[in-house]
């Protein structure tokens, strides 16, 4: 039981338990401070995993900007009623999850992959220099096609939420 | 492996000594301090023994004992558990983002050399801009959990103008990674030892001071200082998203406050005035352009360096206090238009004559 | 040293509860919520091969994600919004006009 093992176990559990929190609670807003709280986890998986640059970006993108726009919009729209439990969607909802995890954990747990250090990476393995130089040589056109994408997500939300157009 | 585990533990509590006592200190200078801008006494009742202390006394024991020992009330309809949640989301941020900021070069104790920064990510400055995004849910939940319309309409503005001038903040700096090449900050600080033209510190002010003004504008607006502060001014909506948190609630929420205060003074000693860089002190001692030097010890110059930290991290607090009793507070609407429409364009023209000049030198 | 596959098996749980909650609850900014709950877990995995394979391309790819997520949010957001403006309803189940 190594170190880098219990912290996994420990970041393993937080998250299932803050992303199960996030299905199950009533009140949306709680909901919603449970997911950044999963995002939170899952970065710090990030970084554990030599991955540094991209478990940053997603506290500073998905956890401190994406979350916030979801949170500004729940307390906008200010849903009063708490919503119903219907026990038929329930049911059929956590036949669905358990299906897919017996469906896909044996799978996952095939023993010819074994260690997730196999690779012998070096010491700047996911740092900023290294993403960056893959993003703008092997990845350049999806970069520029990724800016294009958000100026025309941003176009379409303002003018999908204007009130008169 | 104890060991260096202890040193980082000692590096630790030492960083989070420093800013909180800082924080607390900051309180009474700003109570004393605006007295004095302001021509009045300020605040001198509370004594022990007849010893007020100028002030010192009431801020710094006074003070905690009234806020910790009010009752903490949540309010009737508001949420129980965001409300409790919201202040320690807004105090995290603030305390654990000056783990990356150096106060000092190494400290060779034997043959161990210690790196004087709590944590040496190669991220480096992605990890600030990454906590200063998380201290908008302080804000935003608190207002949130209140149930208050004036706490609503506090936290939305607050957090609205936080977002805004996240973006001016990081699009400044990146001129100055531009030009000293790198993301971590202990580099950033010992790169500008250099000297230009042989007599002048390569701080970042010198090669990037259009880079510093939209930096410090952007970190006073961040942390909600005045000018800045309409999201919880008194007189404007009755202290904004504060208005339902007392006792140990908003001492939370105003240690964070001077805290971030500390942070972005922190910040702009290490991007645009040398971190702990005196000017011509070398590992060995000063070197001066003129051809004179002056040998000292190695325990010496750390001494020296971290003492020129510490001064210019005060000095930077006191300008931010400085700043606060001297200009009045914008309206909000000037605050969003100050933001997207003045600093931002001019962070980005910034970055491409940055891009244009590093490379023409480059290729000179 | 932890072994690729309990990653992965992290990954299909957190996407399982993803799917769980799409199904599951009536709240519409919910379930766009378990989507970005399984955009995460699907970033995980990718990150999890990047670092056994010793290839940076799972990074950049899990870089592309969360851009398209966030610009996926935004504008599913939006339309929230202005369904919400008409129907007063964050409910799916009203929203069904296009049921025949």
């Amino acid at each position: 039981m190594t170190g880098a093992m219990i912290l996994f176990l420990i970041l393993a559990g937080l998250s299932i338990a803050s992303s199960l929190l996030v299905i199950f609670q009533r009140n949306v807003v709680h909901s919603a401070v449970s997911l950044v709280a999963t995002l939170f986890f899952i970065a710090i998986l990030f970084v554990t995993l030599d991955a540094p640059m991209v478990g940053i970006l997603q506290v500073l993108v998905y956890a401190g900007a994406i979350m916030v726009l979801f949170l500004f919009v729940i307390m906008l729209l200010h849903p009063g009623v708490l919503e119903r439990r219907g026990v038929l969607w329930w049911g059929l909802g956590a036949v669905g999850a358990m299906l897919l995890i017996f469906e896909l954990v044996p799978l996952l747990s095939e023993s010819s992959w074994r260690a997730a250090d196999q690779a012998p990476i070096t010491g700047s393995f996911g740092s900023p220099e290294m993403l960056a130089q893959s993003l703008f040589t092997d990845f350049v056109l999806p970069f520029e096609i990724a800016s294009v994408l958000l100026l025309v997500a941003i176009l379409g939300a303002v003018v999908l939420a204007k009130r008169e157009i | 492996m104890i060991i260096e585990l202890c040193i980082i533990a000692a590096k630790a509590f030492l960083v989070l000594f420093m800013v909180l006592n800082l924080a607390g200190i900051l309180g009474w200078i700003e109570r004393k301090g605006s007295a004095l801008i302001q021509d009045r006494i300020g605040a001198n009742r509370a004594s022990v023994l007849g010893f007020a202390g100028l002030g010192l006394v009431n801020t710094l024991i006074a003070d905690p004992i009234k806020f910790l020992t009010k009752e903490d009330f949540v309010p009737p309809q508001g949420d129980r558990l965001l409300h409790t949640l919201a202040p320690c989301l807004a105090l995290f941020p603030a305390l654990v983002t000056f783990a990356v900021i150096p106060f000092g070069d190494v400290l060779i104790l034997g043959d161990r050399v210690i790196n004087l920064q709590v944590a040496n990510l190669n991220v480096g400055i992605l990890y600030i801009f990454a906590m200063a995004s998380l201290s908008v849910y302080g804000i935003v939940i608190g207002a949130w959990a209140s149930n208050n319309k004036f706490s609503l309409l506090g936290g939305v503005r607050g957090s609205a103008q936080m977002i805004s001038y996240e973006i001016a903040m990081g699009l400044s700096v990146i001129g100055i990674l531009m030009v000293y090449g790198t993301l971590e900050l202990q580099e950033i600080a010992r790169a500008q030892g250099a000297l230009l033209w042989g007599w002048l510190p390569a701080w970042g002010i010198f090669l990037q001071p259009v880079a510093f003004l939209l930096f410090f504008t952007a970190a006073v607006a961040e942390t909600k200082r005045i000018p800045f502060d309409l999201p919880e001014a008194e007189p404007e909506i009755v202290a904004g998203y504060h208005v339902e948190y007392s006792g140990g609630k908003f001492l939370m929420f105003f240690a964070g406050e001077f805290a971030e205060i500390v942070t972005a003074a922190g910040l702009i000693t290490t991007l645009f005035f040398g971190g702990w860089q005196v000017p011509f002190l070398m590992r060995d001692g000063f070197h001066f352009p003129w051809g004179g030097s002056v040998h000292l010890p190695h325990l010496a110059v750390v001494a020296l360096q971290v003492g020129a930290f510490t001064l210019k991290v005060i000095f930077f607090c006191w300008l931010q206090i400085l700043l606060r009793w001297t200009l009045p507070r914008f309206r909000y609407d000037q605050v969003m238009r100050l933001g997207w429409k003045m600093l931002l364009p001019l962070a980005l023209v910034n970055v491409m004559a940055t891009a244009v000049v590093v490379v023409t030198l480059q290729n000179l | 040293m932890v072994p690729l596959n309990y990653y992965l098996v992290l990954s299909a749980v957190i996407f399982a509860v993803g799917v769980a909650g799409v199904i599951i609850r009536r709240n519409i900014i919910v379930i766009l919520m378990s989507i970005e709950l399984m955009l995460n877990a699907v970033n995980l995995s990718f990150i999890a091969f990047a670092r056994s394979l010793g290839s940076m391309e799972g990074q950049a790819i899990v870089f592309f994600v969360m851009t398209v997520a966030a610009a996926e949010a935004v504008v599913g957001l939006a339309i929230i919004i202005s369904v919400f403006r008409h129907r007063q309803t964050l409910d799916p189940q009203e929203m069904q006009l296009l049921k025949w």
